[in-house]
């Protein structure tokens, strides 16, 4: 009788599925926020409470955001490399200082060096809601026209550098002149 | 050297499986008895080479052999030796060498007791048998050889993931692993059933042990792995139906559910192809279980290394194995005719039901675990199936599973009296109900619908399951039948399944969280308990450092402990591990783990008060029990005892209520 062959077709119906699953990446989140504006902020500067930092500072760069804090453990592994990467990338850093604590920040620029152009205070979090951020650290690589191009969470590492970033910024410059040579 | 050696025991181990695979199949089917007869001895020397492997894994850890690729990934000269043992299964290569060598167990247990059996019957099940371990040493042989060995040798490894370093770790993946496989066994006596084209009552005694057996093991285990979540993962909870977890609950609700169907098939000859088609079902759920913890199709908390290859490979023997047998069934299932009818108000209808329930409530888990996949894998994007599902899936059918449970257990094959349950299970009902209904108010002060219906069914279990026993013990000698092991087992089990849902129904109404950063010396309350922190120490390990935090937990000024939960960095891969400490009592647990440091001498703590949580895991123990206590009963072990129960035994048509057959 054929029901009796109907648990064949569920397994066959099933390593369909799994077939594919194999082939699919279970996490890769897409951020809604690539291809979109960034999100526009102004917040009190890090180093200069009296003085502003927000996205008209990087209007019409090519930029990357880093949003860190100095209890994610994740932002000290990465920070030795952003220092690299403002020294020879050409690209500006802006940092976006998430639900910390002034004193300390200022204290882990002072010892382990400033890779930041600038950095946003915002000890409430408020600024990281719209930018979706979820976890320290994640970097935003934003285009000359404001749109955010890509989104990586984790450390930075020169592997991820060369395989995302890189080949985004090459096709964001095109054949105009671009802050970027070197760092490849 | 000793590592070639153990790989050419490994692929020495392989060509006798294929030798099991193939000549006692064919020998069975043309009637060769020199092929079938093989079997055994063949079998018998794959579990030799098999464990030469693993004795040759071991071997390398215990004298930190770096050059083997797999112990410099998982070893390290300061790991502890108990540790360096359990690394043995502690990644993927040696976890499946691991899995190839309890097969190896199996299979010759069942050579050993099929003895018993006709020779064709025994050697088409070590044939089937042979073809999974074939198909297993095969893909251990060809994508994850455990032997590899590095071309530059380190000198030091790579250390055991930390997550592993603990001892309910070292025997959570063992105990959950000899359950996987152990239902092999029921597979390859459903595979056979098939091939023979007939599935007498014989047929279910030699299987009920069989499945048993693996179920009481995956109970372990999955407890285990439980207990292990709670207290180590630092987050306080107990179940998160993480994909990995679902993976070993559905073999074992599918073989909670082959059991009881077992028992129908055994005792009345009914649900014949249903019972085949549930034994498939468990070893095939084990195997995905497999599939989806290596491959990486699922996100989960076990992190494993995964990659495509593997994981085609395994999907390609998921689908050679379920569907040959699937496909087998859809083809022969049909001449497993059944006879005898059986009213609304029976063992047989009740057993039934319990059949259905545990399916649906296997397949509502089945789907919320593949619902991320398939959505993805038909395009609408990623989602996430969390908890509020699967407590509502779940809870929907196991509720009148529990309260069916209660009157299965007491009714009779065929046909039952309804005034005679009614005698029995009053007091069990009307006690259940009214303590369920006042206890919550009683010990807690409060009280929700959910509470109270969960008290009320999980003392209802273990009310009814109290019954025959109870009364067994008090009326010595009387009027009163003699409980067989099987009774003693079933009723016990079932006292486990009430003991479960007490623990936890009030673990989940009743318990109390508090997370908050704290600075040493500061005092706060939590559910009914005063907590001090006094202060912060560095610790040093054998292979970690760490900062241990000391609490003092009063109540009514009275100390009742002092707690240290620590703050773990090991040093080799340097990831930041949570201990909690926790001061368990029978009547509930409290619980602090220490979070990160917020800076000016304050850290988040972590605290949980958890009433009876310790249910859960002994409730786990007793149903573990209750299946040892069965399995060890006589009419599996000779035929003559057997036919001694026969003629104790009274006959089946019976409208009185008799004391349960162990089911």
């Amino acid at each position: 009788m054929w029901r009796y062959a109907i648990p064949l077709v569920f397994i066959a119906v099933l390593g369909g599925f799994l077939y594919r699953g194999l082939y699919l990446n279970p996490g890769y989140i897409p951020s809604p926020l690539v291809g979109q504006p960034a999100p526009e902020f102004s917040l009190p500067s890090l180093k200069e409470p009296e003085r502003e930092v927000g996205s008209d500072d990087f209007a019409g760069k090519l930029a990357l955001l880093n949003v860190w804090a100095t209890w994610c453990i994740g932002c000290r592994q990465e920070h030795a490399y952003l220092l690299e990467l403002s020294r020879t990338s050409g690209v500006p850093i802006y940092g976006l200082n998430w639900k910390d604590d002034r004193d300390a920040a200022l204290d882990w620029l002072a010892t382990l060096g400033d890779p930041y152009v600038a950095t946003a205070y915002d000890p409430l979090g408020d600024v990281a809601i719209d930018w979706g951020v979820y976890g320290a650290p994640e970097t935003f690589l934003i285009g000359r026209d404001g749109t955010v191009l890509h989104k990586h969470i984790a450390p930075l590492t020169p592997e991820i550098w060369q395989r995302d970033f890189l080949p985004k910024i090459r096709e964001e410059c095109g054949s105009l002149p671009c802050p970027l040579v070197e760092g490849e | 050297m000793i590592p070639e050696f153990g790989h050419f025991a490994l692929i020495l181990a392989l060509c006798l499986a294929l030798l099991q695979a193939v000549l006692p199949l064919a020998g069975a089917a043309v009637g060769n008895r020199h092929w079938m007869a093989l079997a055994r001895p063949v079998a018998a020397g794959q579990f030799v080479f098999c464990a030469m492997a693993f004795g040759a894994l071991a071997y390398a850890f215990l004298t930190n052999d770096f050059s083997v690729r797999f112990v410099a990934l998982h070893s390290n000269t300061a790991l502890p030796t108990f540790y360096k043992f359990a690394a043995v299964w502690g990644g993927h290569e040696g976890s499946l060498l691991f899995w190839t060598t309890v097969l190896a167990i199996w299979t010759l247990a069942v050579a050993v007791a099929g003895r018993a059996q006709p020779l064709e019957f025994s050697s088409r099940v070590l044939g089937v048998l042979g073809i999974v371990s074939a198909g297993v040493l095969l893909f251990t042989l060809l994508t994850s050889n455990p032997f590899d060995r590095l071309a530059s040798v380190p000198l030091d490894g790579n250390d055991l993931n930390p997550l592993l370093q603990d001892p309910a770790m070292v025997l959570h993946p063992p105990m959950l692993y000899i359950g996987y496989v152990g239902l092999s066994v029921p597979f390859a006596f459903a595979v056979t059933a098939l091939l023979a084209g007939q599935l007498d009552r014989n047929w279910a005694r030699w299987s009920r042990p069989w499945v048993v057996g693996p179920w009481v093991f995956l109970t372990l285990g999955i407890a285990l792995g439980s207990w292990w979540a709670y207290y180590e993962l630092g987050w306080g909870g107990w179940w998160f139906w993480d994909p990995v977890e679902n993976a070993s609950f559905m073999p074992w609700l599918v073989g909670a559910a082959l059991m009881h169907s077992l028992a129908v098939t055994e005792k009345r000859g009914l649900f014949k192809s249903w019972t085949i088609l549930l034994a498939i079902a468990a070893f095939s759920l084990s195997f995905l279980g497999t599939f989806l913890t290596r491959s990486g199709v699922l996100i989960s908390v076990h992190a494993f290394a995964s990659d495509p290859a593997r994981g085609l490979f395994i999907l390609a023997l998921l689908l050679v194995i379920s569907g040959g047998a699937l496909l087998l069934y859809a083809m022969r299932a049909k001449d497993l005719t059944a006879d005898g009818g059986f009213t609304l108000l029976s063992r047989d209808a009740l057993l039934l039901a319990n059949n259905i329930l545990l399916t649906i409530a296997a397949a509502a888990v089945l789907f919320g675990t593949l619902y991320p996949l398939i959505l993805d894998a038909l395009g609408f994007g990623q989602i996430s199936v969390g908890p509020p599902y699967f407590n509502t899936m779940f809870l929907v059918p196991m509720l009148p599973l529990a309260v069916l449970l209660g009157i299965g257990m007491h009714a009779a094959w065929r046909k039952t009296p309804p005034h005679l349950l009614v005698t029995k299970l009053k007091w069990p009902a009307i006690g259940a109900v009214v303590f369920g209904v006042v206890s919550p108010w009683i010990f807690f002060g409060t009280s929700s619908v959910l509470a109270t219906i969960g008290i009320v069914v999980g003392l209802w279990v273990v009310a009814s399951s109290l019954v025959d026993p109870v009364t067994r013990l008090v009326r010595r000698g009387g009027t009163t039948a003699r409980l067989t092991r099987a009774q003693w087992g079933m009723y016990l089990a079932h006292l486990g399944v009430g003991i479960f849902i007490l623990g936890a129904t009030v673990t989940s109404a009743f318990d109390v969280e508090l997370d908050r950063g704290v600075r040493p010396g500061e005092t706060w309350q939590a559910g009914g308990y005063e907590f001090t922190f006094q202060g912060l120490r560095n610790v040093e390990g054998p292979n970690y450092d760490a900062v241990e935090g000391q609490f003092e937990v009063r109540r009514d000024g009275e100390l009742v402990t002092v707690l240290r939960p620590q703050q773990r960095v090991y040093r080799v891969q340097r990831n930041p591990m949570t201990e909690a400490a926790i001061d368990a009592r029978l009547h509930r647990d409290v619980f602090v783990a220490l979070g990160q440091s917020l800076g000016d001498g304050a850290w988040s703590v972590r605290i949980r008060v958890k009433p009876l949580i310790s249910f859960l895991w002994i409730g786990a123990l007793v149903m573990a029990l209750g299946g040892l206590v069965a399995v060890s009963d006589k009419r599996y072990r000779s035929q003559k005892a057997e036919e001694a129960e026969r003629v104790r035994e009274p006959a089946p048509a019976t409208t009185r209520v008799q004391p349960a057959e162990g089911h």
